[in-house]
């Protein structure tokens, strides 16, 4: 399929089936059930998971298959939404002219950002790409807040010229961002019994997208240009000594992985259409390299795994309070309960992010390879029972 | 010519941190190799230490005003630490207004604790993981050690008061001969800087001076040829891990009153102070304790309204911008040793 071998074809197909019926298994509790709250599939989170898969996958372009951890990775996400919203703001209100130019503004930084970092390697790269994001977001701050709207971040607004289309709609309000007539955050909605499944344009829009440029990461990993990649990543001394040239590849990888981030910032931009500063702290940089660690690196479903996991957890743990827990483990006797929700307490609700960091930690100490590593662990122990087919089916990590 | 000394003052306390932030860096770096991205959360913790013993020292309980009634014809009662039962007032009120320089004492034995487990159960299985994983799991550390700070101390800034003498601002100009009142400069400030140079002082004469100290810098040298010899040179490296801790511990409890703590200060200035180490060149001691204060200064000046009024925005980007030039000039820092993480 596409070009892809049986293997990489069903991969791809299972995740298309994934996104396309995902506004069903992310709400699995019906309407008005004490569950319901557990429901992942309401449109701005979905459309989340998807967006940041793509900035995941295009980081594991470079992490994954060159091994150069780059801690500034938010920068080019930034930048992206940033010129998005000016495409809204200047041409018009369809997201096509306002992702491309994401994209191309996100590549060009990315090549004077690459030029620069990538003559070092290693915890060095890491501090460049650091610095640079960094002075990004302290100049967008400050400085640049006729571009970028500093603090209050940069939004639309009734006397935006928009030379395609109108500034204002009929009703004095301002347009919002669509594809050819149809409005990002429209959405259907399909009622079966006590259950409510919604559809919204946006999230298919970014889905869409989101396979594209799975395929095409697919694609660059199963390419004589990464396998050249990995040859970087195991070994760049002898890569050296056969006469090649390392850098035109990293700084190929770089461009494209900041092109992914760029895209995941257009589409940001294109289903709530402001920008902000924050969007490029490196907060947001280490959170992409969360993803994709917590996913497993150098798989090709790892980051994509990872970025559904931690935008859930996010969304999910951080709203379940002690009410719920105290409901939750009422058939416990009395002292026993208090008991259970004091411990559990200080890692739910406002506790997320202790969750996450422990959930990391124990990653990378005992699971390397990430979620895709415990799965194909469980797998092996399964197959080992039943002694047969030794090759695992999923993705290998690229090391 | 004032001006010019005022921003060097400036910026000496914001370098004292980044050198003392730096120097544990190298220290862990030069010894152990491992990349420790959960010191800033250790500066962090350090600075909690302060919280948590002038909370404790102000611990107190209800005493009955004698004589005097409130409204509802109760008994009036008022707060009395119970430091004041055991030192008495004067004393007791001395030690409460005096705890941020206490806590000193109080913040090396934890931090030294908190250190050497961190070593021993963590750190230590990282020895043979790449550097990127190195950096991953203390990055992680670093994230769960911010949150347990924030869920006992909350998420707001804990105001933490210098000692009543210390408070205030005097006029250094005057001092050394310039006209009263072009430069003034607070005297915590000072306090701070003097503390953090006693500290860079201590470790280096520890380094040089004593016998344990030359071992380490023989196992920094050459670690397996020192273990060859039958040092256990393991065990001094895990105790120059919870030295580091206790610097970078005796940083933020010492800074508490510059700033009030809170539970993310650790990540703002861990940032900076990997860049400050790569600066300084990694594994160089001197080195970074050097960048440390020069690029507080440079940032000091470089904040100056009439540097802004040039290059608009520079006070924000100086600091990324020297490591960018230095890094692409001088790949190994300023006083960077050779084959130390080049690759």
């Amino acid at each position: 399929m596409f070009g892809l071998d049986k293997k990489d074809g069903s991969l791809l197909l299972l995740v298309a089936v994934l996104v396309a019926f995902a506004p069903f298994f992310l709400n699995p509790f019906p309407e008005g059930s004490a569950m319901a709250q557990f429901n992942a599939g309401y449109p701005d989170l979905m459309q989340r998971f998807v967006i940041f898969g793509i900035f995941a996958i295009g980081f594991n372009i470079l992490f994954g298959l060159t091994g150069y951890l780059s801690f500034g990775h938010a920068a080019f996400l930034g930048v992206g939404s940033y010129a998005a919203v000016w495409m809204f703001k200047l041409l018009s209100m369809n997201v096509i002219p306002a992702i491309a130019l994401a994209v191309i503004t996100a590549g060009v930084f990315a090549v004077i950002i690459g030029y620069v970092s990538l003559r070092r390697s290693g915890i060095y790269f890491s501090i460049l790409t650091l610095a640079f994001a960094q002075m990004s977001f302290a100049l967008a701050y400050s400085v640049l807040t006729p571009i970028t709207g500093g603090e209050t971040g940069l939004q639309l607004a009734l006397d935006d010229p928009r030379i395609l289309g109108a500034a204002i709609t009929a009703e004095g309000n301002i347009p919002v961002p669509g594809f050819f007539g149809l409005e990002m955050r429209d959405s259907a909605e399909l009622v079966l019994g006590s259950w409510v499944f919604t559809f919204n344009v946006g999230y298919y829009f970014s889905g869409i997208i989101m396979l594209i440029a799975f395929y095409l990461s697919i694609r660059i990993f199963r390419s004589p240009f990464g396998m050249m990649l990995r040859a970087i990543k195991s070994n760049q001394q002898r890569l050296n000594y056969t006469g090649l040239n390392p850098r035109p590849y990293t700084l190929a990888a770089f461009v494209i992985s900041g092109m992914y981030a760029g895209l995941a910032g257009g589409l940001m931009a294109s289903m709530d259409p402001l920008a902000g500063a924050e969007r490029m702290f490196w907060t947001a940089s280490g959170e992409v390299v969360l993803m994709t660690i917590l996913g497993g690196v150098g798989t090709l479903i790892g980051p994509v795994l990872g970025a559904g996991m931690i935008k859930y957890m996010e969304n999910i743990i951080s709203k379940i309070n002690s009410d719920i827990l105290h409901s939750w483990f009422a058939f416990l006797p009395d002292g026993l309960e208090d008991l259970v929700v004091t411990l559990i307490y200080p890692f739910i609700g406002k506790g997320w992010h202790l969750t996450l960091g422990i959930v990391f930690m124990l990653v990378v100490i005992f699971l390397p390879g990430g979620l895709v590593q415990g799965g194909q662990k469980i797998a092996a122990l399964f197959r080992r029972k039943k002694e047969d087919e030794p090759k695992s089916a999923t993705t290998e990590p690229a090391e | 010519m004032d001006a010019i000394i005022l921003q060097i003052l400036n910026g000496l306390d914001k370098g004292s941190a980044y050198a003392l932030i730096a120097l544990g860096l190298t220290l862990i770096f030069g010894t152990l190799g491992v990349v420790n991205f959960a010191h800033g959360a250790l500066f962090m913790i350090g600075a909690f230490c302060a919280v948590t013993l002038s909370r404790i020292l102000s611990l107190s309980h209800e005493v009955e005003v004698p004589g005097e009634v409130d409204f509802l014809g109760n008994p009036q009662t008022r707060d009395v630490p119970y430091i004041y039962d055991i030192f008495g007032e004067s004393l007791g009120a001395g030690i409460i207004d005096w705890a941020v320089p206490l806590s000193i004492l109080f913040a090396i034995p934890v931090m030294i604790m908190i250190g050497v487990i961190m070593e021993r159960g963590l750190v230590k299985h990282f020895y043979k993981r790449p550097h990127a994983d190195q950096i991953l799991v203390t990055f992680g550390l670093a994230i769960v050690l911010q949150e347990v700070i924030k869920y006992y101390y909350g998420a707001n800034p804990i105001p933490t008061p210098a000692p009543s003498a210390f408070v205030g601002s005097f006029d250094f100009g005057a001092v050394i001969g310039f006209e009263p009142g072009t430069i003034i400069y607070p005297y915590w400030r000072l306090v701070y800087f003097a503390f953090a140079a006693v500290i860079i002082g201590a470790v280096f004469a520890f380094l040089q001076f004593t016998t344990f100290g030359m071992v380490v810098r023989a196992g920094m040298a050459d670690r397996e040829t020192v273990g060859l010899l039958g040092i256990n040179i393991d065990k001094r490296f895990t105790i120059m891990f919870g030295l580091a801790a206790a610097v970078a511990g005796l940083a933020g409890v010492m800074y508490t009153p510059i700033n009030s703590p809170n539970y993310h200060m650790g990540m703002d200035f861990l940032v900076l102070s990997f860049v400050v180490v790569v600066v300084g060149g990694m594994g160089s001691l001197p080195g970074a304790v050097l960048a440390g204060f020069l690029l507080g200064i440079l940032e000091s000046f470089a904040s100056m309204r009439e540097v802004i009024a040039i290059i608009p925005g520079i006070n924000q980007v100086i600091i990324y911008l020297v490591a960018i030039i230095i890094l692409l000039t001088r790949p190994r820092g300023l006083m960077g040793r050779k084959g130390v993480m080049e690759d």
